[in-house]
């Protein structure tokens, strides 16, 4: 039910022409930061505030929107964001990535392919890739304006002379059409090749950092390497214990204080359409719901309510 | 007592939220996948203005962007319209965030703004009225186009500098009736 106490997706109209501009500009020029001018929203910085504004100013009615909170559906950020759209915008939600229209991402990209109609929503915490190496705003932009990134290469560089290997795990810096220098979003590298040529609109918000950026769909991607360092992306070397697939992102979860532990896919809906296709991993023999799958670390067994 | 002419009170959207919301992912769809041509709907600006421009007006501009009105756009019942409906100052080409008027009216193109090397974003968009939009004619690449796609444009030279500018420039939207083109200047057009 929407609440008739605000507009339509929350935001005022005036605030949503200006961040639809910015959006524009952004997708005019791919992988520039676009300054906005940032609201107050009813969370905290750092909760998704940006993407809750981009968002919004890209909600329609019509929408089916997904929101994942790195790759989950059922957590709190995830849970809280879904919730004040269902609220403030009426829209229809969603889990399953091939039904949504609109999807807001923390940190992950869905494993499903996305498709041409599709809009992907990351929140950005810290949008200039720079900001870790130069601190200064006015220096990072006169190094985007002069095309400098020397510096990141050094970065890597450095990586590799202490690791043996890039290092940089997640939020790996892309190249986009030859030009910028963008972060791509703490989504971890394995993600970072569905970055490019992605047949989805791609758009950023830094509500914190006021800045709006966007990767139109099949637009360059290309993650900074060396040509004897080219590269790699990694995940852990493991299948998915619940639905057995081998070539998805995995969450390790400790299961006891015996060592136990247990490695499964970090797309909770990628997982689950699997295991209801019938593929199953090591431990995901019988079905479970994702909240009894929970329960079962705290020790909650269907039925254990009653036996206690 | 100065009394606004009555139909300039009319033509703009009924239901702005839900309106523009729509129409602006028609617009964003539209310049996200340049030379796809989508219909928009819901302002009945003033002659000589398309739907798809009083649209396109009605969703991205407002008391915060100038607007360059050009030829015979520029004309009282569009500027009573705008006034009413928009608020927008309205300014010369040279410092317009928005111009709207037909390729020939907005000539040279090259005096609007086209951002600063460390600020590219702050530059014009152009909304041209022209008579037909059809997938047929200049091959266009880039950003948002798989492979190459095809759009009627006035002509390709203009737009050939303007992508040389990159990534400076000024972005395009294309209206004709209640149709809608875009045309950023990431896209690279062919010589013809």
């Amino acid at each position: 039910m929407t609440d008739q106490a605000y507009n339509f997706a929350y935001l005022d109209e005036q605030t949503k022409r200006m961040i639809r501009r910015a959006i524009l500009k952004g997708i005019a020029v791919p992988g520039y930061q676009v300054p906005f001018a940032s609201r107050e929203m009813p969370m905290p910085y750092g909760w998704g505030t940006g993407g809750v504004q981009v968002t919004a100013a890209c909600l329609v009615p019509e929408d089916w929107l997904k929101v994942i909170d790195q790759g989950a559906d059922d957590t709190t950020n995830a849970v809280s964001i879904r919730r004040f759209f269902q609220r403030t915008a009426g829209v229809a939600v969603t889990e399953a990535t091939a039904e949504a229209t609109i999807i807001q991402t923390r940190h992950r990209i869905p494993e499903t392919p996305l498709t041409e109609g599709q809009i992907l929503v990351y929140q950005v915490p810290i949008p200039e890739p720079l900001r870790f190496l130069e601190p200064r705003e006015t220096e990072t932009r006169k190094m985007h304006e002069l095309e400098e990134y020397g510096l990141m290469h050094v970065k890597l560089y450095e990586d590799i002379a202490r690791h043996g290997q890039i290092a940089t795990s997640y939020a790996y810096p892309v190249k986009v059409e030859g030009r910028y220098v963008m972060d791509p979003s703490p989504i971890p590298k394995f993600d970072n090749p569905k970055l490019s040529d992605n047949p989805a609109i791609q758009l950023f918000g830094a509500g914190r950092e006021q800045r709006i950026y966007a990767l139109p769909p099949w637009t360059e991607a290309v993650s900074l390497d060396f040509d004897d360092h080219p590269f790699e992306t990694s995940k852990a070397p493991h299948n998915c214990d619940l639905c057995g697939a081998k070539d998805s992102y995995l969450d390790e979860v400790i299961t006891d204080d015996q060592g136990g532990r247990m490695f499964v896919c970090s797309d909770t809906d990628f997982c689950g359409g699997r295991r209801a296709a019938g593929h199953a991993g090591r431990l995901g023999g019988d079905q479970k719901s994702s909240k009894t799958f929970a329960n079962s670390f705290e020790g909650i067994w269907p039925g254990a309510e009653v036996a206690r | 007592m100065i009394t606004a002419p009555a139909d300039a009170l009319e033509g703009g959207f009924s239901e702005a939220p839900l309106q523009s919301a729509r129409a602006f992912r028609e617009i964003l769809e539209a310049m996200a996948r340049p030379g796809t041509i989508r219909r928009v709907q819901g302002a009945r600006p003033p002659e000589p203005l398309s739907v798809a421009a009083g649209v396109a007006l009605l969703v991205l501009t407002d008391p915060t962007t100038r607007l360059h009105l050009a030829g015979a756009a520029d004309c009282p019942a569009v500027r009573d319209w705008v006034a009413f409906h928009i608020g927008a100052p309205l300014t010369a080409a040279e410092d317009a965030d928005f111009a709207v008027g037909t390729w020939d009216a907005l000539q040279p193109v090259t005096r609007f703004r086209i951002g600063q090397p460390d600020y590219p974003d702050r530059s014009a968009t152009l909304i041209v009225e022209v008579d037909r939009l059809v997938n047929h004619g200049p091959a266009l690449t880039g950003p948002g186009i798989e492979t190459a796609t095809w759009l009627i444009l006035p002509e390709t030279a203009a737009f050939r500098a303007n992508r040389a500018l990159f990534p400076l420039g000024f972005d395009t939207i294309f209206t004709a009736g209640d149709r809608i083109a875009g045309l950023p200047r990431s896209t690279r057009v062919e010589a013809i």
